[in-house]
């Protein structure tokens, strides 16, 4: 089994060849205090599959055993090498701990998790499955409600959905200690993917009908999938020179390998959906063109989330001053840390990171991977109210990101080049709860500071892009410029229907992969009707 | 894929490419730009103004200064050749509406996208009075095109090899003290150029359009890497602009926010003239 995890990992290594060029050893000798790695937690796996096989081979596992099954850990690369390396920081399971974490699985007949999945994937059945060793099966059913596998079980916040809920997780009194779903279908995602056993979905005889997609990201792909599953012919429009969305320019390499994402959309490609990138539908052609022009019979918003928001703040336009969305996507999309790409990225020393949230994390963790000497992250309330995934915060924290709480910007101050030479910042108390049940930030009077500092990423989320109501007469948006739908995904024009982040504002990849789902459902019912 | 189907070199650095771009004319308004790639993988995605567009024929020009790596890159291109990615058009049109006098300013490589929007008013019944600049004779482009539309053509340069030695803000100035005074201004050019047609219009009051050609990655609205300071308020040239009311515009944080990158560029530039360097030197060896 070793053997399978080294060759597992070559094969990672080659389908992900842009992002291991620099690259070090999986395992290395400057361990931090708590890192344990790969070839100790396989280790630990097969020393106690050794004391379970009999009851692995015949499933005969009471739930009192499967409790007492100890969590696999997720292995990881060294932090000390990965907080320079582009390359994914999580490795992945090996099978032996996959099965091993798989057995952990209860099969409650009520199925919880199901229910707390968007997208409802058969988790229990799969699982059932993985305990088996039976992978392929495992992905297959998987594939039946989520055709980007390897992508959710890496990016989706299981925590907070299908794990939250989780029997075991209750049973042990720790939520921390739900079955690792998330990385189980990770892991089985990698496997099939890398041993090039990807089965393409099945698509009906051609409708003649014509579906259009705006945005390639998760919402719109999840859509198509649906749609062309069903035989209408579909095109996705992208304004990008990639496909994939915030999959592809927002979230880094070293969470989400933009190959693994490239070969999901290749499935997509292979059932026939089509694809036009460089279209910016609002400018290139109209909502309106597509559909009364080029004979489109129904059109899918998923155009994601919109313009970055910035603090309003004296100095937020000098240089050395980037939104999130574009530090990321200088590094991300446009490649800016190779030595031949020609998109230049803003070289700093200290890189200060304004925010709580996943992308702020992702920023902080690419300034290092960028050369920063130092960065340090600026949150207003501290670490209990961050909204981002606990493991994206322990991640950055153990890759040497240094967490300032309790802290706003007042100012962002420049040398006479006008470049960002120091941000002052107002020290904050924590107050009363507020709606959303976090504790308040409250300012400190007098209490302002300097923080110096080489460049300073706004992190604060978006306001939803403008572009396809001011040239879509008759698409309702509301106050804030999200687009409305209902509970299907339908807008207030006919025929279209429009999901994800410009949909919800700011969420996840996984939310938006459910809005798809719901509105391919209706919309497959509307096309099936004309 | 777009197809280059006529290449002229219209001074020292700067060229015309007629590009294949049926889509793009689909829409394409005066005062728009696109997005160009030249590298798919690689390459960076630059901001580019349209200088002239046939939506029968299916082309648009662009008309450029090769002074990066990647226009250099595109500079090296030739008829046949193709341009991977254009995207396109990007930002609001120029409103164009009938209101009796324009002025349109453009220095240096700025006349080429004002040439459109010189057009837009002449189609409306406007009269168009044209100001066109440049340091010198050579660096003078499209000026028989303008002057084959402009009711009134004034051309300077700042070393006198053709027109008057002056600077575009003098005939402005002349223009604006007229007893008639314009309806409206636009200064299309170097940013520098433009803060003085602003600053020199502001005494009159004459509404001024400026257009910015910032630094841009999407061209969408995502990224924020083209926000400039218009009254005070954060826009975003990409899709709030790229025309802006040139009296609002903080012109020096914009000067500023253009350096950004201004070091890790000559590097760059450093590289490919010596590579460019190499490869002519490469072709005169083979021959």
């Amino acid at each position: 089994m070793k053997d399978t995890r080294k060759k597992s990992a070559d094969s990672d290594a080659s389908q992900v060849a842009d992002s291991v060029a620099n690259c070090g050893a999986v395992s290395g000798a400057n361990y931090t205090d708590n890192y344990t790695n790969i070839d100790a937690l396989e280790k630990k796996a097969l020393d106690f599959i050794a004391s379970v096989d009999d009851a692995i081979q015949n499933q005969s596992f009471s739930p009192k055993e499967r409790l007492a099954i100890p969590l696999q850990e997720m292995p990881t690369r060294n932090p000390l090498e990965r907080s320079r390396q582009m390359c994914e920081v999580a490795i992945g399971f090996t099978e032996s701990m996959a099965i091993l974490e798989a057995n952990r699985c209860l099969q409650c007949k009520n199925q919880p998790c199901v229910a707390a999945c968007p997208v409802h994937v058969p988790i229990p059945q799969f699982i059932a499955k993985t305990a088996q060793g039976a992978f392929k099966e495992a992905v297959d059913i998987i594939k039946m409600t989520n055709l980007l596998p390897a992508v959710c079980g890496r990016v989706c916040p299981q925590e907070l959905q299908c794990q939250s809920v989780c029997t075991v997780g209750k049973s042990l009194k720790d939520i921390d200690k739900a079955v690792g779903i998330g990385r189980l279908e990770r892991f089985v995602a990698d496997w099939e993917r890398e041993r090039n056993l990807i089965t393409i979905p099945e698509v009906k005889p051609e409708t003649g009908k014509k579906v259009a997609v705006v945005g390639s990201g998760p919402a719109g792909l999840t859509l198509a999938a649906d749609v062309r599953r069903e035989g209408h012919s579909v095109t996705i429009f992208e304004a990008f020179h990639k496909m994939g969305g915030v999959m592809v320019y927002g979230i880094p390499e070293f969470r989400l390998p933009k190959a693994i994402v490239a070969k999901e959309i290749e499935m997509l490609k292979e059932m026939g959906v089509q694809f036009r990138t460089n279209y910016l539908v609002g400018r290139t052609g109209t909502l309106g063109q597509l559909l009364k022009e080029e004979g489109f019979d129904a059109a899918f918003i998923g155009s994601g989330a919109g313009l970055p928001k910035f603090l309003n703040i004296p100095g937020e336009n000098l240089i050395g001053v980037f939104s999130a969305n574009e530090y990321l996507t200088r590094a991300n999309l446009m490649k800016a840390y190779k030595e031949f790409a020609a998109t230049p990225f803003y070289q700093a020393g200290h890189v200060l990171v304004v925010g709580g949230g996943n992308v702020a994390m992702d920023a902080a963790r690419m300034a290092l991977r960028l050369g920063a000497k130092k960065v340090s992250l600026v949150y207003r309330r501290t670490r209990d109210e961050m909204p981002a995934r606990k493991e994206e915060v322990d991640h950055a924290e153990e890759e040497g990101v240094v967490f300032r709480f309790l802290e706003n910007p007042t100012r962002i101050l420049g040398d006479e080049e006008g470049r960002v030479v120091s941000m002052e910042v107002l020290s904050y108390e924590l107050g009363e709860a507020d709606e959303s049940g976090r504790r308040s930030p409250v300012p400190i009077e007098d209490s302002e500071h300097l923080i110096d500092c080489d460049a300073v990423i706004i992190a604060l989320g978006n306001n939803s892009n403008p572009l396809m109501a001011q040239t879509t007469p008759g698409l309702d948006v509301d106050l804030r410029g999200q687009i409305i739908a209902d509970a299907e995904g339908k807008t207030s024009l006919p025929a279209v229907w429009a999901g994800g982040d410009i949909v919800l504002g700011a969420a996840t990849v996984i939310l938006a992969m459910g809005e798809g789902r719901k509105a391919a459902a209706s919309m497959n019912t509307y096309l099936a009707s004309i | 894929m777009h197809k280059i189907l006529e290449k002229k070199q219209l001074s020292a650095d700067v060229f015309y490419f007629k590009v294949d771009a049926s889509d793009i004319v689909r829409n394409r308004k005066a005062g728009q730009f696109v997005l160009v790639q030249i590298d798919t993988e690689f390459g960076e995605r630059i901001p580019l103004t349209i200088a002239d567009a046939s939506k029968e024929e299916g082309w648009i020009v662009l008309v450029f200064q090769a002074v990066g790596a990647s226009t250099l890159k595109l500079s090296q291109k030739n008829k046949g050749d193709f341009i991977p990615a254009i995207l396109g058009p990007l930002g609001k049109p120029t409103k164009i509406e009938k209101m009796g006098t324009v002025v349109c300013v453009g220095g240096g490589i700025g006349v080429a996208p004002l040439y459109p929007i010189v057009q837009a008013h002449k189609a409306v019944g406007n009269k168009v009075i044209v100001i066109m600049g440049a340091r010198t004779k050579d660096l003078l482009i499209f000026e028989d095109e303008m002057r084959s539309l402009a009711d009134e053509l004034f051309v300077v340069t700042d070393d006198g090899s053709a027109g008057k030695k002056a600077l575009v803000t003098e005939p402005l100035k002349e223009i604006c003290e007229r007893n008639e005074k314009p309806q409206e201004v636009v200064a299309i050019g170097p940013p520098i150029m433009m803060k003085f047609c602003s600053e020199t219009t502001r005494p009159f009051a004459i509404h001024t359009l400026v257009s910015l050609n910032t630094i841009m990655i999407d061209g969408t609205g995502m990224c924020g890497g083209c926000r400039v300071t218009v009254g005070g308020e954060t826009k975003f040239v990409c899709v709030d602009g790229p025309e802006f009311d040139g009296h609002l515009v903080d012109f020096d944080n914009m000067i500023l926010r253009m350096k950004s990158y201004k070091k890790q560029e000559s590097e760059d530039m450093h590289i490919c003239r010596m590579e460019a360097a190499a490869e002519v030197l490469d072709k005169k060896a083979r021959t």
